[in-house]
């Protein structure tokens, strides 16, 4: 029986918090965390940085047949995501719309649940991304259910001047 | 380096093989193979065995020393070598620099996988090993889900459709009706494809390459020794490998397998030709949409133009260049550690002219085009008459 215990411990920090590194030499960014350089090997210089929590969708999935853990989310959303500094990594897309995931579509960090292994009990944590709005956009009033914080909530009345139908 | 030869090829029939154990899968493809090739058993100095998994799906490892021994070839020097997919070529690949850095003479190479002794849920978790465990499967991914990402990718920057990754599994099948040691005889339409019900969108079941027991062999021998055992050698005309990042979010590019490009590159220029001196090809059509990537990345169309050339017939059997004659791993099977060495065994098969009805007609070269994970390695061989 596999013991997950020290491997779900050992990766908090950059599930938890998004803590990546950084090559203080070369200026690589690099998620999941790294203890060489990729670039530099040896020559380079490892510190941990914090990952910026939001990007972009750069490709996405609906997964219909799940791996074992997963089975009672299905259909979910996985996506690999471009962080706001180029660094990408792959997440589940949750409290979104269907409509609304798309490549291209702006994503933010959500802390979730993972997976919980049966056999000893033990529930991984950590980051999976929900579609929001850029400062730009305005939603329709039916597309707010699944966005909080949102000011154009249904039934309040839009403060967007109306266009008129003339 | 001197040149190395193929002189006997051996593969057991594809399929679920609740009757054969693994050690039968490779004493069968093994001795046939030896037989084959006209040598005897002592003749033989070392093996080198591919098989991706069969800790996780018979709790067997240490598979060189099994294969020697069931083989009955001890004290001989024999090892196991693993890339996931592409475990059996890269014992190809290790038995190749054995003869052709003088090291050896004669070597046996064998690839092989026995899946379904487990569930299928327990399959797919033996093959997420060839993905980043830790930062992909962790998180909820499976294999059909990480080439999904790649077919949005291809699709959305392309224009490729679902209907041209289906026509790829349409022609695998075509093939495989026509190999007898095929998994799969029977032939579908893109129909059934496209009603096969969705895996992870946009790849269907029948986009998906199935679970599959068997074993693959071949002798090798150094080139000028060749002509003493066999009467039509194949030589290994170019050998090339590379490796990419295990995860698909730290690739530079979703729309190619730069690995692929790399050791084609390799395999190209060892063997003096271009893509287009390529009239046949076996590639690692895991999923319908890796097929697409390869004969892009492989050279033999532009990037982007991979799904219209399937859609448009040009790559089934005798059309331009002829895609997995074999019927690939959608139609052959994909017995993971086999599949390698099965695709020079047929690339052997075609240019002897024993193919029957699926033989290429004016074939020079031929290549083997085999990915390990979502393509964090890939090995390509070229082959031709020695």
């Amino acid at each position: 029986m596999r013991n997950l215990l020290p491997l779900i411990w050992r990766g908090n920090s950059e599930r938890y918090r998004l803590l990546g590194s950084k090559c203080e030499h070369c200026g690589g960014e690099f998620f999941p965390q790294r203890s060489l350089c990729p670039h530099c090997r040896r020559g380079g210089k490892i510190i941990t940085m914090p990952m910026p929590r939001q990007g972009k969708i750069v490709s996405f999935t609906l997964v219909h047949s799940a791996p074992k853990g997963f089975e009672l989310e299905t259909p979910y959303f996985l996506a690999i995501i471009e962080l706001a500094n180029g660094v990408r990594l792959l997440t589940q897309i949750v409290d979104s719309p269907a409509e609304r995931v798309k490549t291209g579509a702006f994503v933010k960090m959500v802390f979730r649940k993972i997976f919980e292994d049966d056999a000893e009990g033990i529930i991984a944590y950590g980051y999976k991304f929900k579609v929001v709005q850029t400062v730009e956009q305005t939603p329709k009033p039916a597309q707010t259910k699944m966005i909080q914080n949102n000011p154009n909530k249904p039934g309040k009345p839009s403060l967007k001047p109306q266009k008129s139908k003339n | 380096m001197r040149k190395v030869s193929i002189i006997g090829a051996a593969i057991s029939k594809f399929g679920e093989h609740w009757e054969k154990s693994l050690r039968d899968l490779i004493v069968e493809a093994g001795t046939k193979a030896v037989v084959d090739a006209g040598v005897e058993g002592k003749d033989i100095q070392a093996i080198y065995g591919g098989t991706m998994a069969s800790g996780r799906f018979i709790g067997q490892e240490h598979i060189g020393a099994l294969i020697a021994d069931h083989l009955g070839m001890n004290p001989i020097a024999s090892t196991r070598l693993e890339a996931a997919c592409a475990s059996g070529s890269v014992a190809l690949r290790a038995g190749y620099l054995a003869v052709a850095s003088g090291m050896y003479d004669i070597v046996a190479v064998g690839g092989v996988e026995k899946m379904t002794e487990v569930s299928t849920e327990e399959a797919a978790i033996a093959l997420g090993g060839a993905g980043d465990q830790e930062w992909e499967l962790f998180m909820g991914a499976t294999f059909p889900a990480l080439y999904a990402l790649l077919a949005r990718r291809h699709m959305e920057q392309f224009g490729t459709t679902e209907e041209q990754m289906a026509a790829c599994s349409v022609k695998n099948h075509d093939n495989g009706s026509k190999n007898e040691y095929a998994q799969f005889r029977n032939k579908i339409t893109v129909d059934d494809v496209m009603n096969s019900g969705y895996i992870s969108e946009p790849l269907k079941l029948l986009d998906c390459s199935p679970i599959t027991d068997g074993a693959a062999a071949v002798i090798l021998c150094a080139g000028d020794k060749a002509k003493k055992f066999c009467d039509a050698p194949v030589e290994i005309a170019g050998s090339g490998q590379a490796s990419d990042s295990i995860a698909l979010a730290q690739r530079k590019s979703l729309t190619e397998l730069s690995a692929t490009k790399e050791a084609a590159k390799q395999a190209y220029t060892q063997a003096g030709i271009t893509a287009k001196d390529v009239q046949a090809a076996e590639v690692h059509d895991c999923f319908s949409i890796a097929e697409i990537l390869a004969i892009e990345d492989l050279g033999f169309f532009k990037k982007g133009y991979g799904g219209k050339a399937a859609e448009d017939g040009e790559t089934v059997l005798n059309s331009q260049v002829s895609i997995n004659t074999s019927g690939g791993l959608k139609a052959c099977g994909h017995p993971v550690g086999a599949t390698g060495v099965k695709q020079v065994v047929e690339g052997v098969w075609q240019l002897q002219e024993k193919a029957g009805a699926r033989q290429v007609v004016g074939l020079k070269n031929f290549l083997t085009h085999n990915v390990g994970g979502s393509g964090a390695t890939a090995v390509v061989h070229v082959l031709r008459r020695a």
